[in-house]
């Protein structure tokens, strides 16, 4: 749905986007994560060919990026939620959804009944012909969601949907986010809110002008340390260390109070065997994990990286 | 460039100008006060107490008032096309309005149509007022109906929207500069000068007559061609998201 190769935005001297390459696949919701200044927003105006790329190229929707003759067609397909989002406040809300169902030439019966069916999913029908002045935020992000989708969008661009809600705000942002994607639609998602990503996302890109990596929030964490299982014991000991060695081969393991932390590869054969190895030697097992990494880990600590490297 | 897409934009603009009852109040105010105004002084004090034989040297007069509808023109627009320009800057609702599919060109016709409409139609309404009540009261002393003239139907149908269409063009200029309701307005108010020049150009050295009035107009076209080209390229997508303050 989106192939972006090289994409980069200068201004000026400054770099805000350098040379990202991505792919999101139809039907995935893609978390675009990064903090403030990343180049998240410039990365989506870009892709919606709302401004233009300075290098790279990016095929959306079947379109082509920067071609002048693709832009209506790329524009007619995707619905964008913008940071900020820019609804007639004097208007009511039929009216704001109305006049973008009018600018992407909609059937007129086709659009009163996506602006009923939208309204009534997001709550809203009953305040239909109320000024959106009069909305709390909430409602107003709900509204302007609607909006991105009034002329049923294959793509939608979702710029941190949830940045300044209150947590009950946000939660319902978040449920339509979910039912979105249970409609298989393709989002791309910018936050920076890692546990929005992680409960929302397919698979997330974390940014930092550069694309530092992309994944599914389990591949992240669990990319971190490698792998590792912790087994709790009545006692740790080193004669239970080399016991694990001698079965499953040299590999570091680690005694730390009443525990072995032990660097596996594949843990489903290998964590079996560690407890035999351990039980066969005489230790009596309390608990054995496998722990990973936070995405909020991966996320800070190649934030990090990102920003030493540059 | 589709005409139709540009007429939703338009339609648009137009419901606004509903909830902006400052610039709705000039509209109305505007041409009923010069549609009332003038044949009030014209037919109740110049005709009657001006002296032997008016229709010598009253055609001056009317001529010189009838100006005033290009003079609404030209400042009339400029409220409306910046209030809509600046208004969703502020509210920041050109963002998504870029989003659609709607090329630069459509949007800002459609914007110009906003506040060209009104402005002539109010234009054309207090015209009439005026016409209608110089005739009554003038016909006495003339002997003969002084309005509809060609002076008044060049000014009206193509003075007045060329005027109209500087106006609009320099504030869509204007208003990608500033982002201030204020500002736009102060700096669009210089536009007057040069219609108050013309005015009082027009008692000495340049009768306001329709051979003249169509000279101006051919000199209004090409401020206006020129100015089209200057807020073509200063509204365009890349330029209002990345460069407008
Ligand atoms: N029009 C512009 N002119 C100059 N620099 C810009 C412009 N727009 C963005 N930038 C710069 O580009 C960089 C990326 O900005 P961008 O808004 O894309 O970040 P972001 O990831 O969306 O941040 P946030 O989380 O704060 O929304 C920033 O350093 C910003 O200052
Ligand atoms: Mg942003």
């Amino acid at each position: 749905m989106i192939h972006a190769e090289n994409l980069t935005k200068r201004f000026g001297d400054l770099t805000a986007v350098d040379h990202v390459s991505l792919d999101v696949r139809e039907g995935e919701v893609f978390g675009f994560l990064g903090p403030n200044g990343a180049g998240k927003t410039t990365t989506v105006r870009m892709l919606s060919g709302l401004i233009s790329k300075s290098a790279g190229s990016a095929v959306v929707a079947g379109c082509e990026v920067g071609k002048e003759a693709d832009a209506l067609r790329l524009r007619e397909q995707i619905g964008i939620l913008p940071e900020n989002v820019g609804l007639y406040e004097g208007s009511s809300a039929y009216e704001n959804l109305e006049y973008f169902g009018q600018l992407h030439r909609m059937d007129p019966t086709a659009l009163r009944s996506n602006i009923e069916r939208l309204l009534r999913t997001m709550d809203l029908w009953e305040k239909k012909d109320v000024r959106v002045e009069t909305f709390s935020k909430g409602m107003k992000q709900k509204l302007a969601i609607a909006r991105t989708l009034v002329h049923d969008p294959v793509l939608l661009f979702l710029d941190e949907p949830t940045a300044n809600l209150d947590p009950e705000a946000a939660k319902m942002v978040r449920e339509t986010i979910l039912a979105l994607r249970r409609e298989r639609r393709t989002i791309f998602l910018n936050t920076h809110n890692l546990d929005e990503a992680q409960r929302v996302c397919d698979r997330v890109g974390i940014l930092r002008t550069r694309l530092l990596t992309v994944g599914s929030p389990r591949e992240l964490e669990a990319g971190l340390h490698g792998r590792r299982t912790v087994v709790r014991l009545e006692r740790a000991t080193e004669t239970l260390a080399r016991a694990v060695q001698d079965r499953i081969g040299p590999r570091p393991v680690e005694v730390s109070g009443d525990r072995l932390l032990i660097d596996v590869e594949d843990p489903d054969r290998e964590n079996p065997e560690i407890a035999a190895a351990i039980v066969a030697a005489g230790g009596r097992i309390l608990e054995l994990t496998q722990p990973s990494a936070s995405l909020e880990e991966v996320y800070l600590k190649l934030v990090h990286e990102g920003a030493a490297g540059s | 460039m589709r005409l139709s897409q540009a007429w939703v934009v338009a339609r648009h603009e137009l419901r606004q100008l509903r909830q902006r009852r400052g610039i709705l109040v000039g509209l109305i105010a505007f041409p009923v006060g010069v549609g009332l105004g003038f044949p009030a002084l014209v037919d109740l004090q110049l005709v009657p107490h001006g002296g032997p034989d008016p229709g010598s040297w009253a055609p001056m007069y009317l001529n010189a008032f009838a100006f005033w509808f290009v003079i609404g023109a030209a400042s009339l627009p400029t409220t409306i096309a910046s209030y809509s320009i600046v208004g969703e800057k502020v509210s920041k609702s050109l963002e998504p309005l870029l989003a659609t599919p709607t090329t630069d060109g459509e949007i800002l016709l459609g914007k110009a149509l906003g506040a060209l409409l009104p402005t002539l139609f109010a234009m054309w309404l207090g015209a009439a007022l005026y016409q209608g009540l110089i005739d009554v009261g003038t016909v006495g002393a003339f002997g003969y109906l002084y309005y509809p003239n060609w002076q008044m139907a060049v000014e009206l149908f193509v003075a007045a929207p060329l005027v109209a269409l500087v106006a609009i063009e320099a504030s869509v200029i204007i208003s990608s500069r500033v982002t201030d309701f204020r500002s736009a307005q102060q700096y669009a108010s210089v536009l007057l000068l040069p219609m108050i020049i013309i005015y009082v150009a027009a008692e000495i050295v340049l009768p306001l007559n329709a051979v003249n009035l169509l000279l101006l107009s051919g000199i209004f076209a090409l401020v206006a061609l020129a100015l089209y080209r200057v807020s073509l390229r200063a509204f365009r997508r890349d330029e209002i998201l990345t460069r407008w303050k």
